[in-house]
């Protein structure tokens, strides 16, 4: 493993399309680009040179996501190296505005601005909106949820039980 | 090698993977199917905190041991964690007790640890700050629930404050590897978290009325490798793959 620490997202065009099919296997409807996860993608002597960032340090999915990087790329017909890296750490605020709808739709609350996020997690404020009916009148049931990146919450309304993404920042 | 170095990562991250191993182990007996996995959950980043440290100590040792050897292979006395992280799960307060009593001191640690110039330790602490911070708001809703609860979860939450209490002072002692990292710049130096790591604490226990103890006598060894009985049972647990099927897999 090695550090870099990049500034800005670097990703050849052609490769776009190529790693949008890949999705995170624990959220199956939201692409990795969408996730925000890959940082760069370039071409050097016919290899692909990708960089992926987790999204938790534990993130068991990040070993899965690298093998389907490879195995999408090799298909289109490119040899990959796969690169883990840390720094800067990955935040919410890179999932896309399409990754954020992708999320609600599959029943997972997208992430609330840091300060709401505070809020709604110490269950100070009811601002998180149920998936299914779009109701606020909701309750944290627990800070941790299924994977390290949600929360579980509950509809008072709807009686919906339901994912909310925590807010990384 | 850099043989500081080296033993300044450890210093940092067996604390992590002690206390990770305590949470894990909870898998299935947590008091609720929610706490259950909330243990759990904090387990699985403490793991993922421990396998980045371990992985640069790996690359500065450079002697072809892994991430995995230096988690499952080492003695009791070269692991160098705090004696607070290895403390047993008597109760759900003395687990949480012990969680709180750390998320406290780990998250002013990782925040002066960011500012690093190393930038393989800054990275790491980055990232782990925002996970840490999680774990400690957590830890400390169930110091007030518990302490500012009923008559026995009260009883039960003080218990397990004062007995670990004694324990706390060890996260500022300074190994000498802790001290010639400081003198390089490199090194966090605890000393200087004391008072602010006592502040906060206090402020959540008189909000959960419990009582701050008031004893001054400290334990402390685990950073120097000296540890409780308590580290021998948890190694044979952490360690029994590795030592039954060396070298085995995933
Ligand atoms: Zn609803």
């Amino acid at each position: 493993m090695l550090i870099l620490t990049i500034t800005e997202q670097n990703i050849d065009n052609h490769l776009i399309p190529i790693l949008a099919q890949v999705s995170d296997p624990e959220i199956p409807v939201l692409s990795i680009m969408d996730m925000g996860v890959v940082r760069s993608a370039i071409i050097e002597n016919d290899v692909v040179k990708v960089q992926i960032t987790p999204t938790y340090s534990g993130c068991p999915a990040m070993d899965v996501i690298g093998d389907d990087i490879k195995k999408a790329l090799q298909e289109a017909g490119y040899e990959s190296e796969i690169e883990l890296i840390l720094s800067p750490a990955w935040t919410t605020d890179w999932i896309t505005p399409k990754g954020r709808k992708d999320l609600e739709r599959y029943g997972i609350a997208a992430p609330l601005e840091a300060e709401a996020d505070k809020e709604a997690l110490l269950g100070e404020k009811k601002i998180v909106k149920c998936t299914n009916c779009g109701s606020t009148n909701t309750r944290l049931v627990s800070q941790f949820g299924s994977t390290a990146c949600k929360a579980q919450f509950q509809c008072n309304d709807c009686q919906e039980p339901f994912d909310y993404f925590k807010c990384l920042k | 090698m850099n043989f500081n170095l080296y033993k300044y990562i450890l210093g940092i991250s067996d604390n992590s993977l002690i206390l990770g191993q305590r949470m894990g182990a909870l898998t299935g007996h947590g008091p609720s199917l929610e706490t259950d996995i909330a243990c759990t959950n904090i387990s699985l980043d403490l793991f993922g905190q421990v396998r980045s440290y371990y992985q640069y100590a790996a690359k500065i040792a450079d002697d072809g041991r892994t991430e995995d050897d230096i988690a499952m292979l080492r003695k009791e006395r070269e692991y160098l964690n705090v004696l607070l992280v290895e403390q047993p799960d008597t109760d759900f307060a003395f687990t949480m007790a012990r969680q709180f009593l750390f998320d406290v001191y780990h998250l002013l640690f990782l925040t002066e640890l960011q500012k690093n110039k190393d930038l393989t330790l800054s990275a790491i602490a980055t990232k782990s700050m925002k996970e840490v911070s999680y774990h400690q708001r957590f830890s400390s809703d169930w110091i007030k629930r518990l302490g500012d609860g009923t008559e026995e979860s009260h009883l039960k939450m003080q218990d397990a404050i004062d007995t670990l209490w004694t324990y706390t002072d060890e996260l500022f002692h300074q190994t000498e590897a802790d001290k010639i990292m400081v003198s390089e710049g490199i090194g966090v130096d605890v000393t200087k978290l004391k008072d602010n790591y006592y502040q906060k604490v206090n402020n959540v226990l008189e909000e959960a009325t419990l009582k701050i103890p008031e004893s001054k006598y400290f334990q402390k060894g685990g950073k120097e490798g000296i540890h409780t009985e308590h580290m021998g049972y948890l190694l044979s647990d952490l360690q029994y793959m590795q030592r039954t099927y060396p070298n085995m897999e995933w």
